[in-house]
């Protein structure tokens, strides 16, 4: 079943063209990597996907329905929880946002929103902090308590936006082994800069920078050349392989969209 | 000081003090975790442009100030909604343009010689029934819209995109949140005086803010802390024969001082 189906988008903003006839199909229980430059559209198309953005041309279908239909059913991982540390609030507090309109009480918080909060804590292994400052928390356990929050919505769709920027190698490292226990029942999309660890997790990669390319990646042996022994991918290969379609700039041996500004 | 309180203006001065650094505790919670201070502090002035129409017009003076405190909120709601980056200029032009009408009307109003002063650094000594009545109404109506708004307000301060994301309205809990402090604003005016107001909705809010984990025990604490500041002040105001208004803000920013090299050397 197509989870999400982009068929001939384009978008715009102001006169800029950001994203130029794209086509995506993601399927059920698919971990599709978004990668590409800074600036290339990543984030963007994501916007699209949640509808936070409208588009312009084409047309996105999220289960079926129009993405802003689709809302309730998709988990959304924002960029950068590393704002606004200082605010006072307890992680089950923000988790609870995580919850859609419905059943709700007339004051605060309901108590199967307690234990659908604290059950998506578990999931996360943040259970124990659930009365902690989030200030308080290290970036790698505040980005956990963000996707418990986007679990408590219970969706069939989890969305990510650079989730491991700012954590380090293990805590990234943690952060994609989670993915990949949630990915056995649900559908996956991170956009990232980590191509290496990523493309190890996942089994569909996209390359947007404008124009979109697309690979299916789930036979890693196969369609990657490895070396040393933990199967690391050889990044240069990669890149050519993902990029050559839609990125002309990177004439260059050295990936320059890797580099940060 | 016990024995000042025998005098009904002494009373009443406790009682303003009270309601009003409960108010100012709570909405200068919301002002602080949305960081909206300079924007509080444009309302805060530009609310002189209806202390200036209500003199000229012989209106009550809290109407007037209140009215035009929330039109400004409104007008600032709506253009920071739409060009959150041009946001600063447009609230220095309506801090100044806002003070600018006050003093107009005040020169225009005929024979009247109005006492700037009291509005600039309060008079929490001139207190009147009416005033408190206000002011305890306005902290009921504060109290019960945080209540029960509390996770739809807390969801939007914390994350407004996210909130949005999950279908909270988050235009309308922002114009609320600023029209509530536009209401704050005004009644802390006859307190501490517009130009000290955001000291009084900022330096309790600091101190609250490092000892809290959750912003309900934040509104809560800043409003204790806040009266406490406002009584101490009240009574070096009451003895030593000093200004109301900045006998309470010089007591709130020594204890902030305080605090904060308690809080180093921890």
């Amino acid at each position: 079943m197509a989870v999400v189906e982009i068929s001939n988008l384009s978008f715009a903003y102001d006169k800029q063209m950001v994203l130029e006839d794209i086509n995506l199909l993601v399927e059920e229980k698919d971990f599709l990597a978004i990668i590409g430059p800074n600036g290339g559209g990543k984030s963007t198309l994501l916007k699209l996907i949640l509808g936070i953005n409208t588009l312009d041309k084409g047309k996105i279908t999220v289960l079926g329905k129009s993405p802003k239909q689709s809302l309730t059913k998709i988990g959304y991982v924002p960029q950068n929880t590393n704002v606004n540390t200082d605010f006072p609030i307890k992680v089950i507090e923000v988790v609870m946002m995580g919850h859609v309109e419905g059943k709700r009480p007339l004051f605060g918080y309901g108590q199967h929103e307690v234990l659908c909060a604290m059950g998506a804590l578990e999931q996360v292994g943040m259970a124990d902090f659930a009365q902690t400052k989030i200030g308080s928390l290290s970036g790698g356990q505040r980005q956990r308590v963000m996707i418990a929050r986007a679990l408590c919505a219970h969706p069939q769709i989890l969305v990510l936006d650079e989730p491991t920027s700012s954590i380090d190698i293990t805590g990234q490292r943690e952060i994609y082994e989670l993915l990949k226990e949630l990915n056995e029942y649900i559908t996956v999309i991170v956009v990232s800069h980590d191509i290496s660890v990523i493309l190890e997790y996942a089994n569909k990669a996209a390359h947007v920078n404008k124009n979109l390319s697309y690979h299916d990646i789930s036979d890693k042996e196969s369609t990657f050349h490895t070396h040393g022994d933990k199967g690391h991918f050889c990044e240069i290969e990669l890149l050519q392989m993902l990029g050559a379609e839609s990125c002309n700039t990177c004439e260059d041996e050295k990936p320059q969209w890797r580099l940060k500004p | 000081m016990i024995e000042a309180l025998q005098f009904e203006f002494m009373q009443h001065a406790l009682l303003a003090g009270i309601l009003v650094s409960f108010a100012s505790g709570i909405i200068g919670s919301l002002i602080v975790v949305n960081r909206m201070v300079f924007l509080a502090g444009g309302i805060a002035h530009t609310s002189y442009g209806g202390i200036g129409l209500a003199v000229y017009f012989g209106l009550p003076i809290f109407l007037g100030a209140s009215l035009f405190a929330v039109g400004a909120a409104l007008l600032i709601a709506a253009l920071t909604l739409k060009k959150r980056h041009r946001m600063d200029t447009f609230i220095g032009l309506i801090w100044a343009v806002g003070m600018a009408i006050g003093v107009i009307f005040v020169d225009l109003t005929p024979g009247y010689n109005v006492d700037l002063m009291s509005y600039l650094f309060g008079s929490i000594l001139a207190v009147s029934s009416e005033d408190l009545y206000f002011m305890g109404v306005l902290l009921a109506l504060i109290v019960v819209v945080v209540t029960f708004w509390y996770r739809d307000i807390l969801a939007v301060s914390y994350d407004s995109e996210y909130a949005n994301l999950r279908g909270v309205n988050v235009r309308f809990f922002y114009t609320l949140i600023l029209i509530l402090s536009a209401l704050t604003v005004v009644i802390a005016i006859k307190v501490v005086g517009l130009i000290l107001v955001i000291a009084m909705l900022t330096i309790p809010v600091y101190i609250a803010e490092k000892l809290s984990n959750s912003l309900f025990s934040m509104m809560f604490l800043s409003g204790a802390i806040a009266t406490l500041f406002t009584l101490i002040g009240l009574w070096f105001s009451y003895t030593y024969d000093l200004t109301s208004g900045a006998s309470i803000i010089m007591v709130s920013a020594l204890s902030l001082g305080a605090f904060l090299l308690i809080q180093k050397n921890k």
